[in-house]
């Protein structure tokens, strides 16, 4: 059994519906925050080493920023 | 276990129950435990595409019921005498050590897992922007000895990465504070949507500017809402952005 795609493989198209201009006043484009909003809505793609467990990693991200928050996208078993 | 481990700091961490549920692509090394010839181990592999039937292994975390996971590919990539090395794209909650297992089973020789390498969590890659601790520490101290923060960009993403495989809706900048404020997502505020979506499926809502609003869950197919002109297009889940970013375009009753 074959043929069922992976999300990555998903191609999506834009549909318009209404056209309109932004008002530069307000909000920016993700990468133009100011530095400490970046950071505080930012996120690390990490290569996580074998030993440590997820939750012991991301420990050491706060501890390494000094941020009081962060939390990792699904467990990496710690072993091996 | 290595690989790709998103981490989300701060506000940010709000989106990681979107990558929790998107699918992962990992490499395996598989030891057999008696020799096989390398066209059945194929052969087996090939078999464990599509949907599968998994029990959770007896170190899990989750209730160890019969579940149905699917495989979206699994690439046979080499092998030397028991040692195995495959590639799997799979949905999340799928457990490798035991699809390990089960394939042994299957080839009757019996095969556990060795070593797994995650190369990819929903949009991020091991091939893009992937950083180690070290990487971080050196980062970060650089920082601190410049007082300049801005060479963390080269290492941060912005939430909205992690979004990137989700259905978008794009809103009007007049109807981005109501849905701040939890509000359902309206037609007439509705600029742009991605095709593909569904009724009841998730969506996230953005600005124009590329930055995300709010989770929501689509009411009506993304075809259906191109045409609507008015009524709830989207109800809002969960809140990413700060509320004051946009200004409150509502009208407010006079009486005080």
């Amino acid at each position: 059994m074959q043929g069922i795609n992976a999300p990555w493989k998903i191609k999506r198209k834009l549909l318009v519906k209404a056209e309109e201009k932004t008002d530069a006043q307000y909000g920016c484009r993700p990468e133009e925050r100011p530095i400490k909003d970046y950071v505080r809505l930012g996120v690390i793609n990490l290569d996580k080493t074998s030993g440590p467990s997820s939750h012991e990693v991301t420990a050491w991200v706060k501890r390494i920023l000094t941020i009081a928050h962060a939390g990792h996208g699904g467990t990496l078993g710690a072993s091996v | 276990m290595t690989g790709v481990l998103p981490v989300a700091l701060e506000e940010s961490t709000k989106v990681v129950q979107a990558l929790l549920l998107s699918g992962k692509e990992y490499i395996c090394a598989m030891r057999l435990h008696h020799s096989m010839p390398e066209e059945k181990v194929e052969t087996v592999l090939n078999e464990f595409q599509g949907k599968i039937y998994q029990r959770p292994p007896v170190r899990s975390s989750v209730k160890r019921r019969l579940r149905v996971r699917t495989i979206y590919y699994l690439d046979f990539l080499e092998m030397r005498e028991k040692h195995v090395l495959f590639r799997v794209g799979c949905e999340s909650g799928t457990y490798i050590r035991k699809l390990c297992f089960d394939i042994g089973e299957v080839l009757g020789c019996g095969a556990h897992m060795q070593e797994l390498r995650r190369t990819r969590a929903g949009p991020f890659t091991e091939s893009e922007g992937l950083v180690t601790l070290y990487d971080l520490l050196y980062y970060v101290s650089e920082c601190q000895e410049t007082g300049n923060k801005e060479s963390l960009r080269e290492i941060i993403y912005p939430m909205e990465k992690a979004l990137e495989l989700l259905p978008k809706i794009f809103i009007r900048d007049s109807a981005v504070a109501a849905v701040c404020h939890g509000a359902y997502v309206t037609a007439p505020g509705v600029l742009s949507i991605e095709t593909g979506t569904k009724k009841k499926d998730g969506v996230v809502i953005f600005t124009q500017k590329g930055e995300a609003v709010a989770f929501a869950r689509a009411l009506a197919s993304s075809e259906r809402i191109l045409n609507m002109d008015h009524g709830f297009v989207a109800k809002t889940v969960r809140v990413l952005m700060d509320r004051n970013v946009y200004p409150k375009m509502w009208s407010m009753s006079s009486s005080t």
